[in-house]
């Protein structure tokens, strides 16, 4: 087995999922200048949900209609949770000194993960075995054919959205509120509602990164949504937060990082760092970025935002 | 016929700062105004309160028979009230071409949106060079033209130019009030801030003079020239 190989694979496959994960911070940084700590806890209710619908549903239905639901309904829920917060949380503070709603942030989050566990328990819940993948070999390595699912799957969503930020009317208004919402409204753009629309986007990426991060691990937990989002929040300022290419890259490039350094990190070290040492790389990452680069890889410095 | 804008004691304030401190002003349907003044007398702060950037703190603006104090921009601009903001306020990241396509943002008549595109080009052929190039690489005067072109593809009713000559090479100030002349020729209504009060006067139908947040003059473009007082402060004589 090309061990090395294996650790792209498992990169590049975990980096999918950050960059997806990423996009939903990277977005509402963009248009608001917030970071909404609370997306991460977004993604492990799309998580849960995903989780309880499966266990509802069982066996009873193909499995791929089973999963179909879950993810349409994480995404419903997701969604109208992303809107709620945006209305009560973050729209009554966008005037306000930029240190309340950041702290609002942090609230909400912690909001969202006790109320998790009011619904869910604080036990782990294990994703029931409905799916048996299969094996497909690759110059040496291996991955399951529902890892393949989940990456293609994340590639075509990044590609998608790319396309709809560039080429549609909304796309465009969400560029331009995001440059000067002041002459965005001057053009007859709402801009309130893209803002709402640029929360439900992130929101519905964000479920489906959920689902995406069950099928991996093959469980969920009330606290799983801190992680998940202290790693993409790394993926996107690595990036250039409020670049949406930037946060695709970011979560790629920490995924590889993150896989490499665990795979190879214990020989280096003589085992003093082993594989158990692999979530220290993205705040290694984090803490150099913002040494080194603040404005990240793909970043405009904050000098000319117009 | 009640003028197309029509303004009653209108006071603007930032937090304690009474900017704008209780002014007439009327705009009639196709008539070219000028607002000339000093620096800091409240010009802009008139303009983004009439476009509905800024809420009034008092007073009312009646626009095309509706009341319309503190409504916002975003519908303004649909009922056909646009602005050109001072400083242009180009998208800096968006193309030319993006630019003027938010300019078309509430219309979906995709012919005639591309037909005005056309036009915008055919006009101002600087922008047609650069359409596909980001709009904060143009220069000033370039920018200028791009905000002017980009407001007129709203098909606005009344068109708020807030110093369109700001910044530009006297050749270039040539070509914008000629397309001013043009746009008013077309049938546009037209509300002008300008620093080059002479430049303004001789283009404009009537002109106000504002002073510290007041109307302190206001006539016929010709007279308010003849007027000693304007030629000594805002004519240099
Ligand atoms: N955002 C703001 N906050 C506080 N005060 C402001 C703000 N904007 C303008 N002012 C003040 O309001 C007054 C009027 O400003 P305004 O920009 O309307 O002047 P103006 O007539 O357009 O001047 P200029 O010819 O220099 O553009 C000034 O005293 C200015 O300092
Ligand atoms: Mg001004």
């Amino acid at each position: 087995m090309d061990i090395f190989l294996q650790q792209i694979l498992n990169g590049l496959l975990l980096g999918s999922i950050y960059a997806l994960v990423a996009l939903g911070y990277t977005m509402v940084y963009g248009i608001l200048g917030l970071i909404n700590f609370a997306h991460g806890d977004i993604v492990m209710i799309g998580a849960l949900v995903a989780l309880s619908v499966v266990t509802a549903l069982g066996t009873s239905m193909p499995v791929m209609l089973v999963l179909l639901i879950a993810t349409a309904t994480a995404v419903a829920v997701c969604v109208a949770l992303g809107l709620i917060i945006e209305r009560t949380a973050y729209r009554p503070l966008r005037r306000a000194p930029r240190l309340a709603p950041l702290i609002t942030a942090i609230g909400v989050s912690i909001l969202i993960q006790y109320s998790a566990a009011l619904v869910w328990g604080k036990q782990y819940m294990s994703l029931p075995e409905i799916v048996k993948p299969g094996k497909i070999e690759f110059g040496g390595a291996q991955i399951t054919t529902t890892q393949a699912f989940i990456f293609v799957l994340a590639c075509a969503i990044m590609a998608a959205l790319l396309w709809f930020v560039k080429t549609s009317r909304m796309g465009r208004a969400m560029r331009a509120t995001e440059q000067n919402p002041d002459v965005a409204g001057l053009m007859g753009v709402d801009t309130t509602r893209v803002i709402a629309f640029t929360f439900a986007l992130g929101a519905s990426i964000g479920a489906i990164a959920g689902v995406m991060v069950v099928l991996y691990y093959g469980q969920g937990h009330y606290f799983m949504g801190f992680m998940v989002g202290l790693k993409a929040f790394t993926a996107a300022v690595l990036g250039g937060i409020g670049n949406i290419p930037g946060a695709m890259l970011g979560g790629l490039l920490l995924g590889l990082i993150e896989s490499l350094a665990a795979g190879y990190m214990g020989d280096i070290t003589g085992g003093v760092f082993g594989s158990n040492y692999r979530d220290v790389y993205a705040f290694i990452v984090l803490v150099l970025v913002l040494m080194l680069r603040p404005s990240g890889l793909m970043g405009v410095s904050s000098g000319d935002r117009a | 016929m009640p003028p197309l804008l029509e303004v009653r004691g209108l006071k603007v304030a930032y937090g304690g700062i009474n900017a704008v401190k209780g002014i007439d002003l009327d705009v009639g349907a196709g008539e070219l105004v000028a607002l000339i003044g000093a620096n800091g007398a409240g010009k802009t702060t008139t303009l983004k309160a009439l476009a509905g950037l800024l809420k009034p703190a008092a007073g009312s603006v009646r626009y095309d028979g509706h009341d319309v104090t503190g409504t916002p921009a975003f519908e303004l601009v649909r009922r056909g009230l646009a602005l050109v903001p001072e400083g242009r306020g180009v998208f800096a990241r968006l193309t030319v071409a993006e630019n003027l396509a938010m300019g078309a943002y509430i219309r979906d008549d995709k012919a005639a949106i591309a037909a005005d595109c056309e036009h915008a080009y055919a006009t101002f052929p600087r922008l047609a060079e650069r359409r596909s190039q980001l709009a904060g690489t143009l220069s000033g005067g370039e920018q200028q033209m791009l905000a002017i072109a980009r407001a007129l593809m709203c098909k606005p009713r009344l068109l708020l130019l807030d110093e369109p000559s700001m910044g530009l090479a006297p050749i270039v100030v040539q070509k914008i009030f000629e397309t001013i002349r043009a746009v008013a020729r077309e049938g546009v209504t037209l509300l002008l801030i300008e620093q080059n009060a002479r430049l303004a006067l001789q283009t404009c139908d009537r002109g106000y003079v504002m002073e510290s947040g007041l109307i302190t003059l206001s006539g016929e473009a010709k007279a308010l020239l003849d007027n000693p007082d304007v030629r000594r402060a805002y004519l240099g004589e």
